[in-house]
C-alpha cells in the first residue's frame, strides 16, 4: 500500500478548473501527476455515466472542478454540476464505492496555488482510502477471461 | 406519461444474484422521459451493476418501448443466451417481454407508480388514476378522482384547511382547486351539478381492461 499511486481524473471547466491548471503550470506550482484532466466546455457537462466510467475504468478518485458560484460562464452549469455530483454520490454508494472518492469544487480562474493545493490534498485523500477495490476486483475478473472486444458477436 | 422510479439497490442485487449473464432493457417511451429507464439510465445502472459485480456479463439496449410486439422482438438478438433479462421499462413493458421470453425471467428494475406530468425538472406528480370515465369537462379541467385523495365527486370534504389537504399540508385539496378553477371560468354551475355514483366497472373493479378496435385489426 505504500508504493500505491492513485490514478485520480479530474473534470476541469474550460472557463475556471482548466485555466487555473493551467495558471498553476505556469507559476511552476507543483501537484501530482497522478491527476489526470479532462478538459470539459462547463462543469454542468460532467455527466453521471461519466464519471461512473472514470471508476470503472481504473479512476480511484474523482474531482470535478468548476467556476465559482455565481461566475459560471454558462449561469448555472456549476450549479447543476454540483447537484449532479451529490447524485453521483449516492449512485456510488450503492453501487459500494465509497463516495469520498469524488469531490466537486468550485475554483476561480485566477486561484491557480489553490487549486495545486486542493490536487495535492485529494491525492493524499485518495492515497489514504487506498486502491479502488472495485476496479481491481473487475481487472481480476477480465485477467480470467479473453478480451470481451474479441469475443462479443457484431450485430448486423 | 406513466412515472416511475429505480427500484432500491439491495432489491436489484438480490433478483440479479443467481444470474451471471443478463440483457439490461432499457425503453425509450415514457420512463426515458421521467428519467427513470431511459439509455442512459441504462448505461447508469449498468456502470453500478458492473462496479458491483464484475462477474456479471450485461448487454445493454433500448427499445423505442417495450409495451409493443415489434418493439420486443427488435432485441431477441440482444435477449439470446442471456440468463435473464432486466428491465426498464414500467409494468406493462415488463410483462410484454415476459410474455414474448418465454424461456427467461424477466425482473423489473423499476417500481412503476403513477400517471402525471411534469411539474418542473425533477418534479413530477399524479394527475390521472385511468378511472376510464373522464369528468374533466366538469370540473375545469382537475380530476377530483385524481387530485381529491378520497376521489370525492360532490365537493370537498371537511378535511379542506385552507385549501390544502388534510393528508398533508403540502398537498392542495383538489377540490378547492376545482372551485378555484370553475370561479375563474365562471362555470360554478357545473359544481352544482349532482355526480351520480360513477359505475366503477370503467375503472380497475371491472377487472383487467382490453380496448377492441376493428377498424385497425
Amino acid at each position: 500500500m505504500a508504493d500505491f499511486e492513485p490514478t485520480i481524473v479530474a473534470f476541469c471547466c474550460n472557463y475556471c478548473g482548466f485555466a487555473a491548471a493551467d495558471l498553476a503550470g505556469s507559476m511552476r506550482l507543483d501537484y501530482p501527476p497522478n491527476i489526470r484532466i479532462i478538459r470539459i466546455p462547463c462543469s454542468g457537462r460532467a455527466e453521471i455515466q461519466e464519471v461512473l466510467d472514470a471508476f470503472l475504468k481504473g479512476a480511484d478518485g474523482v474531482a470535478v472542478v468548476g467556476c465559482l458560484e455565481g461566475d459560471c460562464h454558462f449561469i448555472s452549469g456549476n450549479f447543476k454540476a454540483k447537484r449532479r455530483v451529490t447524485r453521483m454520490k449516492e449512485l456510488l454508494a450503492e453501487a459500494k464505492v465509497d463516495p469520498e472518492r469524488l469531490e466537486f469544487r468550485n475554483n476561480a480562474a485566477s486561484m491557480g496555488p489553490q487549486l495545486a493545493q486542493f490536487f495535492n490534498e485529494f491525492t493524499e485523500k485518495i492515497r489514504g482510502l487506498g486502491p479502488n477495490t472495485a476496479t481491481i476486483k473487475l481487472k481480476k475478473s477480465q485477467a480470467n477471461e479473453p478480451d470481451p472486444n474479441e469475443k462479443k458477436e457484431v450485430h448486423p | 406519461m406513466i412515472m416511475a422510479e429505480r427500484k432500491p439497490m439491495p432489491a436489484i442485487e438480490e433478483m440479479l444474484a443467481p444470474y451471471k449473464k443478463i440483457a439490461l432493457i432499457g425503453c425509450k417511451g415514457c420512463v426515458t422521459v421521467c428519467n427513470a429507464g431511459g439509455k442512459k439510465e441504462v448505461g447508469i445502472l449498468s456502470a453500478q451493476l458492473k462496479l458491483m459485480r464484475p462477474d456479471l456479463e450485461i448487454t445493454e439496449v433500448t427499445p423505442e418501448r417495450q409495451c409493443d410486439p415489434e418493439y420486443v422482438e427488435s432485441v431477441e438478438r440482444y435477449a439470446e443466451g442471456q440468463d435473464a433479462i432486466l428491465s426498464m421499462a414500467c409494468g406493462a413493458g415488463v410483462q410484454l417481454m415476459a410474455e414474448h421470453y418465454h424461456g427467461l425471467p424477466v425482473l423489473p428494475a423499476l417500481d412503476t407508480t403513477f400517471i402525471g406530468v411534469t411539474e418542473k425538472a425533477g418534479e413530477y406528480v399524479e394527475r390521472c388514476q385511468a378511472c376510464g370515465s373522464c369528468k374533466l369537462h366538469l370540473t375545469g379541467g382537475i380530476c377530483p378522482i385524481a387530485r381529491c385523495s378520497k376521489s370525492l365527486l360532490n365537493g370537498p370534504c371537511g378535511g379542506s384547511v385552507d385549501g390544502h389537504c388534510e393528508i398533508d399540508p403540502g398537498v392542495p385539496c383538489g377540490w378547492q382547486l376545482i372551485v378555484d378553477r370553475l370561479t375563474e371560468l365562471n362555470q360554478l354551475d357545473n359544481y352544482e351539478k349532482i355526480a351520480e355514483a360513477p359505475n366503477w366497472a370503467t375503472s380497475r373493479d371491472g377487472g383487467p381492461r382490453r380496448i377492441t378496435r376493428e377498424d385497425l385489426k
